[in-house]
């Protein structure tokens, strides 16, 4: 479905820096960014970026892939805990995802993610890829 | 508020269904419901419907469903809720009668699937998820499933054998049920061999794309108990909601959300899971059967895996769940699978599901689970 550029746009501070929001009340770290915590109810925050680093807590392998994923099949996706504590999905790359385990130590990387259906619009954002320590 | 009974239901089969339209089967469904209870006029009409938007470029559907059942002027209203659609039609048409607002109220579920192509279904389901956070990235809702198994089988040591036992177990159910989409019985092997979807996750783990509506009339229990006709009394309901997407709840092995739905629904009827003889839950996927047996309290979690296995949940066991044959065999018309819940379990608590019908059933609950556990709505009804 064609979606006006503002729709993807809006999204950059998240899925170009990994921008998240602290409570200023009670510290706690919320991505995306909220209006309001879920664990104080406070309405202040301050921008914090993520580490972009943190472990697998969970994965699969999509085989059968939705409209405009098809040619990236088989590949992984996964929730992965971020150092910061909180949690993140995305897509798992540039590694075998037969190997990947649980507790795997990864890092965040801005790559190309899809591209818009009928503008042909290159949308970008973040993937993980195995933290080599480099 | 008045109790409220269920005096009719109907459905129609299910599978893809292309000479008929949404209006066709919701229409017919509702029809079979109207006839069932001896009921030509109602006072309000319920849709549940996911998105007839993006499966057929059609709003408005409260309307569309009252014209062509020939309710012109009826009050009718759409709710949504992803696949707990269903339940929620059912709960609005509840509190429509508890509240002495109308006294025969309609709630029709439907979804028609197959006026896209495959591609174009999935993207529908997605918008169930959190779209900018998870659909963006190129998960699936088989994948959203994949990932709470993978955390279930390492948390609890659950098997791939024992979540292809919940597709075998409720094949063998559709199997005698002449709705179901697929009445076909699958065998352990054919489950664990059939093509991966998103690992662990089989094609034969996974309910279809399905085309399909099913209806119930609610009354109040003093004018069902004056119709001359079998019912059965909702006597709790449990909704609740959760993090829209599964990365942000505490653990992805457990279903809070249900949990806190189930609660709901047993305090407000009075009972504990052990007064419950049957459940009717929302077996999307393999896992998802597992995990809800758990989150309603049928076993302590971690143990819905062996408890599969060992036939608890058969037909002729302590408690039997999907007697219909499930999402996985019945099939998953995303919005009409809340409505026939409710609609199976009036069916076995009147005891005409023949060759399914559970021994002695009086009290039933129906579990409806919207997205990857955003939503739950949960029926108890019991025979009178
Ligand atoms: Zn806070």
């Amino acid at each position: 479905m064609a979606m006006h550029v503002a729709r993807n746009w809006r999204e950059t501070p998240e899925r170009y820096r990994m921008e998240a929001a602290k409570c200023k009340k009670c510290s706690a770290i919320h991505f995306p960014a909220r209006l309001i915590c879920p664990e104080c109810q406070g309405r202040e925050f301050a921008t914090v970026r993520l580490s972009g680093k943190g472990e697998l807590a969970t994965f699969t392998i999509i085989r059968v892939a939705p409209t405009g994923f098809g040619d990236l099949t088989p590949y992984a996706v996964g929730i992965v805990k971020m150092d910061e504590g909180i949690h993140v999905m995305a897509q798992i790359v540039d590694c075998n995802p037969e190997e990947l385990k649980i507790g795997d130590r990864v890092v965040s990387q801005f790559r190309r993610i899809n591209q818009e259906g009928k503008t042909g619009m290159i949308l970008y954002g973040y993937k993980f890829v195995p933290d080599l320590g480099l | 508020m008045n109790e409220v009974a269920i005096i009719g239901v109907g459905m129609t089969k299910w599978g893809e269904l292309w000479e008929k339209s949404f209006r066709d089967i919701s229409v017919e469904a509702a029809l079979k419901c109207l006839d069932d209870a001896g009921v030509d006029k109602v006072d309000s009409i319920t849709v549940g419907t996911m998105s007839g938007g993006l499966f057929n470029a059609q709003e408005h559907l409260g309307s569309l469903v009252a014209d062509y059942l020939g309710q012109r002027f009826v009050p009718a209203t759409r709710v949504e809720s992803a696949c707990a659609s269903g339940g929620l039609a059912v709960k609005t048409a509840y509190m429509e009668v508890a509240s002495g607002i109308s006294q025969y109220a309609l709630a029709v579920g439907v979804e028609k699937m197959t006026d896209v192509d495959g591609g174009d279904a999935t993207f529908a389901l997605a918008t169930a998820s959190d779209y900018d956070y998870e659909a963006f990235h190129g998960i699936t809702f088989p994948g959203l499933y994949a990932l709470m198994a993978v955390a279930h089988m390492k948390k609890y040591g659950t098997s791939l054998e024992q979540l292809a036992q919940v597709s075998v177990k409720n094949h063998h159910n559709g199997s005698l049920n002449p709705h179901a989409q697929f009445p076909c019985a699958v065998t352990l092997d054919q489950v664990m061999t059939s093509t991966m979807v998103a690992d662990p996750m089989r094609l034969l783990h996974c309910s279809p794309i399905t085309d399909g509506s099913a209806a119930v009339l609610l009354v109040p229990l003093a004018v069902a108990k004056k119709m001359n006709k079998p019912y059965a009394v909702i006597t709790g309901i449990g909704h609740a909601s959760d993090t829209i997407a599964l990365c942000q709840r505490k653990d992805f092995a457990k279903l809070e959300v249900v949990e806190v739905a189930a609660q709901r629904a047993l305090k407000m009827a009075g009972k504990t899971i052990r007064d419950i003889d049957f459940a009717e839950v929302h077996d999307c996927f393999s896992i998802a059967e597992i995990m809800v047996m758990e989150a309603l309290g049928v076993v302590e979690s971690g143990q819905g895996g062996p408890a599969t296995m060992n036939g608890l949940t058969a037909l002729d066991g302590d408690f039997p769940i999907n007697p219909s044959g499930g999402l996985k065999s019945k099939g998953h018309p995303v919005g009409a699978t809340g409505v026939a819940q409710v609609v199976e379990a009036v069916i076995q608590l009147r005891g005409q599901a023949g060759p399914r019908q559970i021994k002695n059933a009086r009290t039933a609950l129906t579990q409806n689970m919207g997205g990857s556990g955003a939503s739950s709505i949960i029926h108890i009804l019991e025979a009178r």
